[in-house]
């Protein structure tokens, strides 16, 4: 691979990029991020290799990440020359086969496509691209466009542009998709201070969950006396059930590195290091490989677009602490000590990774910046809500219909999410609440669904923006049982530095566990506000200082499930363990006998054909009769 | 003694591999986990004569993180996964068959050194919850009537 030093080899690169993603030949894109594979892209990927060999087809076989809509992987592209690119969601190894055989007739007969694509957006090389000319094909009329799909219409794309729609590994197409050409425009027509200024007027805020002025944090850190001064980028992304972070580094590492590069110029850094979570092991392989890739062809080293310009980066692998994702106890970690936060007041930007000055931002507002830079911080700023511009990326998890990440502009109504683009609760149960914000948020009931998501309106209403997980829950999750998981998972996070934080949470997680275990006490709601109290005004870090959002908000607007719990010994969820039954109704039960063949403790009797009976002395309540049961027979209460 | 020489070869060459300063503990410390499956005691009483850290220090590191262990674990890494998604969908239902079915409780090494049960903080699957990983694959979607067999496959 040649260098790239010039605007001529960079259009170079984008060419190639550009024959590599729309070629003339036929050409397959299955998607294997981390998901992807799980559900099985890796045996779909093989098969249709073996398959391509055997029958020897003129074929060009790619990976790609994914674009979003997990619940439907595998997923796998198809893009004929001069045809729409057509995605089939939930193949498998089976159908490579048939796939093949109806890619190679031009046909939809055998599978049919989930949706189609008519055009992709090339924004610095020629704007939008239509596939084909003229009208689609008639046999194609049938199939949505990717913009009908109700997971998709209303998505605004600009963190997550490129993930799924390029091979991760290829620099060439991420060139061709507009990359690296914020960078050397900056580089080559920008004065620092201009691109700190163009950063303070998209008015991004940092996507980890703080949501502080990107542009004016880059600022105090250029401001910051220091020779020496450090780009950090967080991808130790710890919040349960958020993995936006996760699937940028692994389907657009180019993005969050050449963010950096941007930043580090405007602050007038040399270094800099990503920070990436253990359970990640494919975004540190991508990662690394795009970083290898770059100081290759003099992206990253020395005298980047022969401006004089150095700057490189190191990975550095966490090693299982959720508290690191804390921007001091981060540092820490790159120090090689424990992740142990320190005091507030000593900022980062002048004395951060040892003692110097350090920009940190995580994963998501470093793959904005290229965007912000090729079309401008005013288009940034018009997109989203007044104070929380541009659009935010959300993992939409739990008990909902359309599994996935999606990117919306900041501000979309929060009924838009769950019901349009998630596409409502499964089995038709009912909405109970969202959880935001991870461990550190709260919950937010049915009544406010109306509530439009920024980063300001979450905060009123008790809850946050987090690194933008959110867990939808229904009328099966019991609040209570929340509330006592989170608390239990940040009394095993926590430091232990500070002694509120350490003992405080311990204390909140025995008395939740005891709510939970039907010994709830009159006058234990009111010790947990105490107490919640007395461990946000007593931590130095966020974590402490939010430790006790997540009972709070529930009990804010759940109180009367605590309430259930302590003085009717009552669990109206059905979720905790000690104050629930498991019984069969007679009326239902047909006898078919899978119960008791699925009871592991063996304490389900009946004959054949007649209804079957609990021996509730000898049921660990376990629920394996309940999810076998097809009747719906066994209840639970 | 012949052990011992071996052991202070590898901690060596990972040590070589990033360095003797503070700042790459936690990297040679992840390597040590990896070619070892844990920490040994004389391992780290080693590092310390190479590495410019207190074993005091190197000791809090290394209970200090998740990823590392002081014990040897099995052959198989069992892990639940406690994220937000898969706690709602039901881990906890499948962290206890597998206590039961392995007869071991979270944390622990079954007697024959196949599988260390633990449970890990989200793996970022939450498309595919609840997921359980087992020696680096992940299963999605599972009830907790699979994983008898899931075992099975592990075992032979």
């Amino acid at each position: 691979m040649s260098k790239i030093k010039t605007l001529d080899d960079l259009n170079q690169a984008g060419k190639r990029g550009l024959a590599a993603l729309i070629p003339s030949r036929i050409k397959i894109m299955v998607g294997m991020a981390t998901s992807g594979i799980a559900s099985g892209a890796q045996e779909v990927y093989n098969a249709l290799e073996a398959e391509i060999k055997e029958r020897n087809l003129d074929i060009i076989l790619s990976r790609t990440a994914s674009m979003g809509m997990d619940c439907m992987e595998p997923l796998v592209d198809v893009l004929l020359p001069g045809k729409p690119r057509l995605a089939y969601s939930k193949m498998t190894a089976k159908k490579a086969p048939a796939l093949l055989d109806q890619v190679a007739k031009g046909t939809i007969e055998a599978i049919k496509p989930f949706y189609r694509m008519d055009e992709e957006e090339f924004i610095v090389l020629g704007g939008a691209k239509r596939y084909f000319k003229g009208a689609a094909p008639a046999y194609l009329r049938g199939i949505p466009t990717i913009q009908e799909i109700p997971f998709y219409k209303k998505q605004v794309k600009i963190a997550t542009r490129n993930c799924g729609l390029i091979d991760p590994e290829s620099l060439d197409e991420y060139i061709a998709k507009g990359g690296y050409f914020s960078l050397y425009k900056a580089l080559t027509g920008m004065k620092p201070e201009a691109i700190v200024a163009d950063v303070i007027a998209s008015g991004l805020r940092g996507r980890g969950g703080g949501g502080f002025r990107t542009g004016l944090k880059w600022k105090s850190c250029r401001d910051a006396e220091g020779e020496i001064k450090y780009v950090i980028c967080n991808g130790d992304e710890g919040d349960p059930g958020a993995y936006m972070d996760r699937s940028v580094m692994e389907g657009d590492p180019h993005s969050v590195i050449e963010g950096m590069i941007i930043g580090a110029f405007a602050i007038g850094s040399h270094e800099g290091y990503i920070y990436v979570r253990n359970e990640y092991p494919l975004a540190v392989k991508n990662l690394a490989f795009a970083i290898a890739k770059a100081r290759k062809c003099g992206l990253l080293g020395k005298n980047i677009f022969e401006t004089g310009f150095d700057f490189d980066i190191k990975i550095s692998k966490g090693a299982g602490a959720f508290v690191c994702g804390e921007s001091t106890a981060l540092m820490a970690s790159l120090e090689g000590a424990a992740g142990e936060p320190r005091a507030k007041y000593i900022h980062t930007v002048e004395h951060g990774l040892w003692d110097r000055p350090s920009n940190l931002n995580n994963v998501e507002t470093w793959a904005n910046v290229p965007a912000i830079l090729t079309r401008g911080g005013k288009w940034f700023a018009g997109i989203g809500a007044k104070n929380s511009t541009g659009t935010k990326v959300f993992s939409l998890v739990g008990k909902i219909n359309n599994i996935g990440l999606v990117e919306v502009p900041m501000g979309t109504p929060l009924k838009d999410i769950v019901y349009e683009i998630g596409g409502g609760i499964p089995g038709g149960r009912k909405f109970k609440a969202v959880q935001t914000g991870g461990p550190s948020g709260g919950c937010i009931p049915e009544k406010l669904i109306d509530l439009p998501v920024d980063f300001d309106e979450l905060r009123k209403a008790g809850s946050m923006m987090g690194s933008g997980g959110m867990i939808i829950m229904d009328d099966r999750t019991c609040m209570v049982d929340i509330a006592h998981y989170f608390i239990e998972f940040l009394e095993s996070e926590s430091c232990g530095k500070c002694v509120p934080c350490r003992e405080g949470i311990r204390r909140m997680k025995d008395i939740l566990e005891e709510i939970c275990a039907g010994k709830g006490q009159a006058g234990d709601i009111e010790l947990l506000q105490e107490m919640s109290k007395a461990i946000i005004d007593g931590s130095l870090c966020a974590l402490g200082g939010s430790a006790p959002n997540p009972v709070l908000s529930t009990i804010q607007y759940f109180r009367d499930e605590y309430e259930a719990h302590i003085s009717e010994k009552r669990c109206p969820a059905a979720v905790c363990k000690a104050l629930i039954a498991y019984s069969i109704d007679k009326k239902k039960c047909t006898g078919c006998g899978v119960c008791r063949k699925k009871c592991p403790v063996k304490c389900i009797t009946g004959e054949k054909k007649k209804p079957h009976v609990i021996d509730r002395k000898k049921c660990i309540k376990c629920g394996a009769c309940y999810e076998s049961c097809k009747f719906d027979a066994v209840t639970v209460k | 003694m012949k052990k011992d020489k071996t052991v202070e070869k590898q901690v060596k060459e990972i040590v070589d591999r990033y360095g003797a300063e503070k700042s790459s503990l936690i990297a040679i410390l992840q390597d040590m986990q990896g070619a070892f499956g844990y920490l040994p005691k004389d391992a780290l009483i080693f590092l310390n004569e190479v590495v410019d850290v207190p074993l005091a220090r190197i000791y809090e590191v290394a209970t200090f993180y998740n990823a590392f262990s002081l014990t040897p674990r099995g052959k198989y890494l069992v892990e639940v996964c406690a994220g937000t998604a898969c706690h709602v969908t039901g881990a906890l239902t499948l962290m206890e068959r597998l206590e039961r079915d392995l007869e071991i409780r979270c944390g622990e090494t079954t007697g024959d050194g196949m599988f260390t049960l633990e449970q890990v903080r989200c793996l970022g699957c939450c498309s595919l919850a609840p997921v359980m990983r087992i020696g680096g694959n992940i299963h999605a979607y599972l009830t907790q009537d699979e994983i008898p067999k899931i075992l099975r496959n592990y075992r032979q």
